[in-house]
């Protein structure tokens, strides 16, 4: 196979959810001495996008949605580490969990897969996460980004005692914060003071990307 | 084991000897945007037009949820089971995590209600069943704790144990105590459904608790979730599933509940099911004499 081949394998491949396939290229690819960010960058990420563009358009369903980012975590286990030796930048970390009180993840899982498609470094801390616990994993971590889901209008005041922590940790100003989940809306959102909001895991990662972006903007200005 | 709803004007038995009680979900602005802005605005009225649609599809129940962030949800959900009541005489199914909307639906309803719902959480448990006790409720409870949604039956079984303890030390009779199993989406994951009814079957089987359950759960995020849901029902029921919170407007789906009503025995002799026949054929004709 020439590295094209490869690349127009994985693109396939990944948007089918065949995890098997994806492994077994991207052990190829990284065999043949393809880059592991050609790979990450000109097939994983744009097949993810295809995905998250499908699914916006009712074209492709939760459980095909499911398999492709089961199918390119196969193939990112492998990448993350080649990745790291040759330095290369990530797009973002993003911290993400479920409000305390709240064991609803299927939406966190989602908006996890396309920020991963995307290139981001997801630190998953799981449901049911308590205040003091969303403090120790900032700290841990230092993502750009914290996001917190929440799937019930009495588990969505915790966005407020969250943010409320976190500013009392003195980490506010390190950290963007994005919410969501099926309840929250951007007036919600923006009454508890998070700095973004996003109805769907695409429009998650649109969001993400910008609001690093003005970040980074604004720290070298 | 029968558990008994009452409204002014009629009665509800949930039992495994009954046929299946059909909650409808409607009545809830979860994912209906438009319906959300018109309670925040205060404007009701697209409650009766789900009143009506349900009643007409085969509701046994109606649940009334008010969950609108921002908003004073003690007052929308009171506000809202009078209207219902004024409109139906179904029973009402109170749905709300909110202690203090429970409290002031309960204090507003006529009759005798399901509240929706509680978890096996110590310090859940400590808030609403007092409550229940109090207004001589019927509860639905979930076995789920502090550490999240246990994903076999055998865990679910555990908790559910937890929550008959629970209830008897407040002095609820178990008829009154309701246990939602949890239906999750199949679409996440391949197994979700069959631990559902597993644990639907382990829990008539031990405890002989009726059970409900959001049946329109298990498709979500599929296409054709009409089609799943009605092949969902009856499997569910068959292992011992006496009620669910769901779609009771789509022909489809009540009428695979009625089918499976009378293939499991619950409708002796079909009587019912002849009867709704003969109602069905009967609108036809008129349909065709006008």
């Amino acid at each position: 196979m020439t590295h094209d081949e490869i690349i127009k394998a994985l693109f396939d491949e990944t948007l089918v959810g065949n995890a098997p396939a994806v492994l077994e290229l991207t052990n190829k690819g990284i065999a043949e001495g393809m880059s592991p960010s050609t790979i990450l960058f000109d097939a994983l990420i744009p097949s993810l996008e295809e995905v998250g563009a499908r699914f916006e358009r009712g074209d492709f369903f939760v459980p095909e949605m499911l398999i492709s980012g089961k199918a390119m975590s196969g193939a990112l286990n492998v990448l993350r580490p080649l990745l790291a030796e040759t330095g290369a930048e990530t797009v973002g970390t993003f911290l993400m969990g479920t409000v305390k009180g709240d064991v609803h993840d299927i939406g966190k899982n989602l908006v996890n897969i396309m920020l991963e498609g995307a290139g981001f470094n997801v630190i998953d801390i799981g449901v049911q996460v308590a205040p003091e616990k969303f403090v120790a994993a900032i700290i841990e971590h230092k993502p750009d980004i914290v996001g917190m889901s929440a799937f019930l209008t009495t588990t969505m005041p915790m966005f407020k005692v969250n943010i409320h922590e976190i500013t009392k940790a003195g980490l506010r100003d390190q950290v963007i914060i994005m919410v969501g989940g099926a309840p929250v809306t951007q007036e919600y959102a923006d009454v508890v003071g998070a700095d973004g909001f996003a109805a769907d895991a695409s429009t998650a990662v649109r969001i993400a990307k910008e609001l690093i972006a003005k970040k980074r903007a604004s720290v070298s200005a | 084991m029968h558990t008994v709803l009452t409204s002014p004007g009629k009665t509800v038995t949930i039992g495994h000897d009954q046929p299946f009680c059909i909650i409808g979900e409607r009545i809830n602005p979860t994912g209906r945007k438009k319906f959300q802005e018109q309670l925040r605005a205060g404007d009701l009225s697209a409650i009766e037009k789900d009143v009506v649609a349900q009643v007409a599809g085969g509701a046994d129940v109606l649940d009334v949820n008010m969950g609108v962030p921002l908003t004073d949800e003690p007052a929308l959900l009171s506000k809202a089971i009078t209207m219902v009541q004024s409109l139906t005489d179904l029973p009402i199914c109170i749905d709300s995590s909110v202690i203090e909307a429970l409290q002031a639906g309960l204090e507003t309803y006529q009759g005798k209600a399901l509240v929706n719902s509680v978890t096996g959480e110590d310090d859940r448990m400590e808030l609403v069943l007092p409550l229940i006790k109090k207004h001589g409720a019927a509860i639905i409870a979930l076995p789920n704790d502090e550490t999240g949604i246990p994903a076999t039956a055998a865990e679910r079984l555990v908790i559910t144990e937890k929550i008959v303890r629970a209830v008897e030390k407040h002095g609820i009779p178990l008829e009154d105590l309701v246990i939602d199993p949890l239906a999750m989406t199949v679409g996440a994951d391949p197994e979700a459904v069959k631990h559902t009814l597993e644990a639907i079957y382990l829990i008539r089987e031990k405890f002989g608790l009726n059970m409900t359950l959001g049946a329109s759960n298990i498709s979500f995020g599929l296409p054709h979730r009409h089609a799943l849901n009605a092949a969902f029902l009856p499997a569910a029921m068959a292992m011992g599933l006496t009620s669910a919170v769901m779609d009771s407007r789509t022909p489809a789906i009540v009428e695979s509940v009625r089918a499976a009503d009378l293939l499991l025995g619950l409708d002796p002799w079909g009587t019912n099911w002849i009867m709704r026949y003969r109602a069905m054929e009967a609108a036809k004709a008129a349909a065709e004499g006008n």
